[in-house]
C-alpha cells in the first residue's frame, strides 16, 4: 500500500478517539476521572446520528452530541464534586446506563442511511506534494482534531489558565490557596471534556463508522481511549502518537485480515485489547516494587540502558486523581 | 479506588429515600419509554409478566438467578478489599470454557456425576486462573485491574469464538452458535414440572451464605476490610496485601467460573459452550453489589429483582418495538437514582448538624 494513503487514512480514522482522548486528558488532569467513556461514545454517536438525520444538519448532529457528552460529564461532576460520592462506582453505572440508553433510543434508526461530513480538501494546501495529500485532503473535522492537539498542548503548557489545571489535579489544596475556585474549574473541565467526548462519539457515526446500528461495532474503544490517557502521560502530543500508532495497527490488522483469510475474523476486533494490556505494562512496570529490585541485581550497563527505557515510557496520573477536595 | 460504598444508610429515613430512589428511577424509565412513543404501563406490566408471570418463566428467572449469586459473592470478596473486578465476564467465560473442556473430554469415560463434578472443579479453577491473572497485572506490574480486567474479558471472549469455530466446532458446521449441546444426563437435575435444579439453587444460596461468613468471621475477611478501608494502614498492621489481594481475585474469580459452569449445565442453559455465554451476568452482578452497599443479605433479593428486570424486557423486543437493553436502562436509572438520593442525604444530614 502507497505510504502517502497510508498516513492519509491514519488521520482521517483517528478523529474520534483525538477527540475523547483529549477531552477525557484534560478532565483527569483536573483531577476527576469520567469512566463513562465506553458509555458515553456509544450514546453520542447515535444522538448525533439521529439529530443531524433529523434536522438534515452535519453541524447541528455535532452540537447536540456535545452536549450531551457535558450532560454525562456533568452528573458525574454533580455526583462526585458535589454530593461527594464515589466516582469510579458513579463512572461503570454510567457506562452501563449510557450504552442500554443508546440501544434503546437508537433503536428504530439502525441501519438507515444518514448524512455525513463532506470531503473538502483545502484549496491550494492539498495540491502540495506529500504534504498536501496526507494532511489537507479530509473534511473539516480531521484539521480540526489535528488542531485541537496543538491548542490543547499550547493551552496547557503556554498559558496561565493551563498552569492552574495541572494545579488542580496535582494539588488542589495549594490551588485553592491561590485563590482558585477548585470545585467550579473542576466542573468545568469535566463538562468540557465531556463534550469533546461527544465530538468523538459523533465523529464516529457522522463520519468514521457512518450510521447507526445495534451493536454498533466501537464497543469496547472507550475503554481503549481511557487506557491511551495512561499511555500518553496526560499529554497531549504523546497522546496524540498513541492514537495514530493505534490506529496504525488496526489498519495493518485490516489488511493482514486480507493477507491471512485461514484465521477466523472474529478474533479480530479483539487485538487492540491484548496490546492494551501490554501497552499498559509497559507503561506501568516501572512503578512497581520488585522491578527495581529485579534491575538493582543486573549489570551495571544493561541496567542504565534498562532504568532509562523504563523512565521514558513510565508515566503517571495526577497526584489527586480521584479524590475529593473538601475545604478544611 | 472503591474503598467507599455506595447504597443508603437504615433507618426511617433511609427507608423514605430508598422508596424516592425507586420512584424516581421509575418515572425517569417511564419517560425514556414515552419517548420511544411506547405505554410506560404496557412495558412494565410485559416486564413483570414476562419474568413473573407463570411458573415456567419464575423458574427461569430463578435458574438465572444462581450465576448472579455466584457473581455477587465474588465481588463482595473483590469489593471488600478495595478492588474493582470489571474482569469478572471474563472470570465466567474462563470457567464455562474449562468446564466444557473437561465435560468434551470425560463424557464418554466417566458416569455422568463425576463428569459433573469435575467440571464444576475445572469452572472453579478456569475462572481463579483468569482472576489471579488480572490481580497479577495490578500487583507484579501496577496494571490498573479496571483495564487489566476489561482486556482479559475481550480475549476470554476471542477464546470461545476462537474454540467454538476451531478444535471444538461442531462435527460438520462450525458456526458461532456454539459446540455440540451435551446430551440430557449431562444437565443438571430438575424439579418434576418445575424446571429448577436444586442444586443450582441450593449451590447459589449456600455460597452467598459462606461469603457472608468469612467477610463477617473470618481472620481473612476482616483482612481484605482493612485492605480495603485504608491499605496503608493494613501495611502498617502487617497484612500481607499483596498475597491477600491476589486471595480475593482468585475467590472472585473461582466463584464466577462457578458460573460459568452452571451457565454450560444448568437448567435454563443451552448446554453447550458459546460466544457471550457469561451475558452481562457479571456486570449485573456489579450493579446488584453496588445497589446492595457490599450487603452480602441484601444482594440476594436484589440479584433476584434484577435478574427479573433483565429476563422480563426480553418481551419488550419479543412483543413490542422496543429494545431488550430497557432492562438496563431502569437498573442503570436505579442506580443512579440511589446514589444521588444517598449523596444529599449525607449532605443535607452535613447541613443540618452545622
Amino acid at each position: 500500500m502507497d505510504i502517502v494513503i497510508l498516513m492519509n487514512s491514519i488521520l482521517a480514522a483517528s478523529p474520534p478517539l483525538l477527540f475523547a482522548v483529549l477531552g477525557e486528558t484534560i478532565t483527569e488532569k483536573a483531577g476527576v476521572i469520567n469512566l463513562s467513556l465506553d458509555g458515553s461514545l456509544l450514546l453520542t454517536a447515535m444522538i448525533g446520528f439521529v439529530v443531524s438525520l433529523k434536522t438534515g444538519s452535519v453541524v447541528a448532529g455535532f452540537m447536540a452530541a456535545m452536549i450531551v457528552g457535558s450532560l454525562i460529564a456533568a452528573i458525574i461532576a454533580f455526583v462526585s464534586l458535589t454530593l461527594q460520592q464515589p466516582q469510579v462506582a458513579t463512572g461503570f453505572v454510567l457506562t452501563l446506563l449510557c450504552r442500554d440508553l443508546a440501544y434503546v433510543l437508537g433503536n428504530p434508526y439502525a441501519h438507515i442511511p444518514g448524512p455525513q461530513v463532506p470531503h473538502t480538501p483545502l484549496p491550494g494546501l492539498a495540491h502540495l506534494p506529500v504534504v498536501g495529500s496526507i494532511l489537507f485532503d479530509h473534511n473539516p473535522v480531521v484539521y480540526l482534531s489535528l488542531l485541537i492537539i496543538l491548542l490543547l498542548w499550547a493551552f496547557m503548557f503556554r498559558t496561565q489558565s493551563g498552569l492552574k489545571l495541572q494545579g488542580l489535579g496535582e494539588r488542589p489544596a495549594a490551588a485553592y490557596l491561590r485563590g482558585v475556585n477548585v470545585t467550579k474549574m473542576r466542573y468545568f473541565y469535566t463538562l468540557a471534556g465531556g463534550a469533546l467526548v461527544g465530538l468523538g462519539g459523533a465523529s464516529f457515526s457522522l463520519m468514521v463508522k457512518p450510521g447507526w446500528a445495534r451493536p454498533y461495532g466501537i464497543e469496547g474503544t472507550g475503554w481503549i481511549a481511557l487506557a491511551i490517557v495512561i499511555f500518553g502521560g496526560w499529554k497531549p502530543f504523546r497522546a496524540a502518537l498513541g492514537i495514530f500508532f493505534f490506529v496504525a495497527l488496526q489498519t495493518a490488522v485490516n489488511i493482514l485480515q486480507s493477507a491471512a483469510p485461514n484465521v477466523p475474523t472474529q478474533l479480530f476486533p479483539t487485538l487492540p485489547f491484548p496490546l492494551m494490556i501490554l501497552t499498559l505494562l509497559l507503561v506501568t512496570i516501572g512503578n512497581a516494587e520488585w522491578v527495581g529490585r529485579a534491575l538493582g541485581r543486573l549489570p551495571e550497563k544493561f541496567q542504565r540502558f534498562l532504568v532509562r527505557t523504563l523512565k521514558a515510557l513510565q508515566t503517571s496520573p495526577p497526584s489527586a486523581l480521584g479524590t475529593i477536595f473538601k475545604k478544611e | 479506588m472503591g474503598n467507599e460504598t455506595m447504597g443508603l444508610e437504615p433507618g426511617a429515613k433511609g427507608f423514605l429515600l430508598r422508596i424516592t430512589a425507586i420512584l424516581v428511577a421509575i418515572g425517569l424509565s417511564a419517560i425514556i419509554l414515552l419517548i420511544m412513543g411506547a405505554s410506560p404501563l404496557d412495558a412494565f406490566g410485559l416486564i413483570l409478566s414476562g419474568s413473573l408471570g407463570s411458573s415456567s418463566k419464575l423458574a427461569y428467572v430463578m435458574t438465572a438467578w444462581v450465576p448472579v449469586l455466584l457473581c455477587s459473592a465474588g465481588l463482595l470478596v473483590t469489593f471488600s478489599a478495595g478492588l474493582w473486578n470489571i474482569g469478572i465476564e471474563g472470570q465466567v467465560v474462563m470457567g464455562a470454557v474449562f468446564a466444557t473442556g473437561v465435560m468434551q473430554g470425560l463424557q464418554e469415560s466417566l458416569p455422568p456425576a463425576a463428569v459433573l463434578t469435575l467440571a464444576a472443579c475445572a469452572g472453579l479453577l478456569g475462572g481463579a486462573f483468569w482472576g489471579m491473572l488480572a490481580g497479577g497485572l495490578r500487583l507484579y506490574g501496577d496494571v490498573n485491574e479496571i483495564f487489566g480486567g476489561l482486556g482479559l474479558n475481550f480475549i476470554a471472549g476471542s477464546l470461545t469464538v476462537y474454540l467454538v469455530l476451531g478444535p471444538w466446532k461442531r462435527p460438520g458446521i462450525g458456526s458461532t452458535s456454539g459446540t455440540q449441546p451435551f446430551p440430557p444426563s449431562l444437565w443438571l437435575p430438575a424439579f418434576e414440572g418445575f424446571q429448577v435444579s436444586p442444586i443450582e439453587l441450593l449451590l447459589g444460596i449456600s455460597v452467598i451464605v459462606l461469603v457472608f461468613i468469612a467477610l463477617k468471621g473470618t481472620h481473612l475477611g476482616l483482612q481484605l476490610k482493612a485492605i480495603g478501608k485504608n491499605p496503608r494502614t493494613a501495611f502498617l498492621m502487617g497484612i500481607p496485601i499483596g498475597r491477600q489481594m491476589l486471595l480475593a481475585f482468585g475467590l472472585c474469580g473461582a466463584l464466577a467460573g462457578l458460573a460459568g459452569w452452571v451457565l454450560v449445565v444448568g437448567t435454563s442453559a443451552r448446554h453447550n459452550l458459546f460466544p457471550l455465554i457469561s451475558s452481562g451476568y457479571g456486570f449485573l452482578a456489579i450493579l446488584v453489589v453496588l445497589l446492595a452497599n457490599l450487603s452480602a443479605l441484601w444482594s440476594v433479593p436484589i440479584a433476584f429483582f434484577f435478574t427479573a428486570i433483565s429476563m422480563g424486557s426480553l418481551q419488550l423486543s419479543l412483543q413490542r418495538q422496543l429494545d431488550s437493553s430497557m432492562g438496563g436502562v431502569i437498573q442503570g436509572m436505579l442506580l443512579l437514582s440511589v446514589l444521588i438520593t444517598k449523596g444529599l442525604q449525607s449532605r443535607f444530614l452535613q447541613w443540618g448538624q452545622r
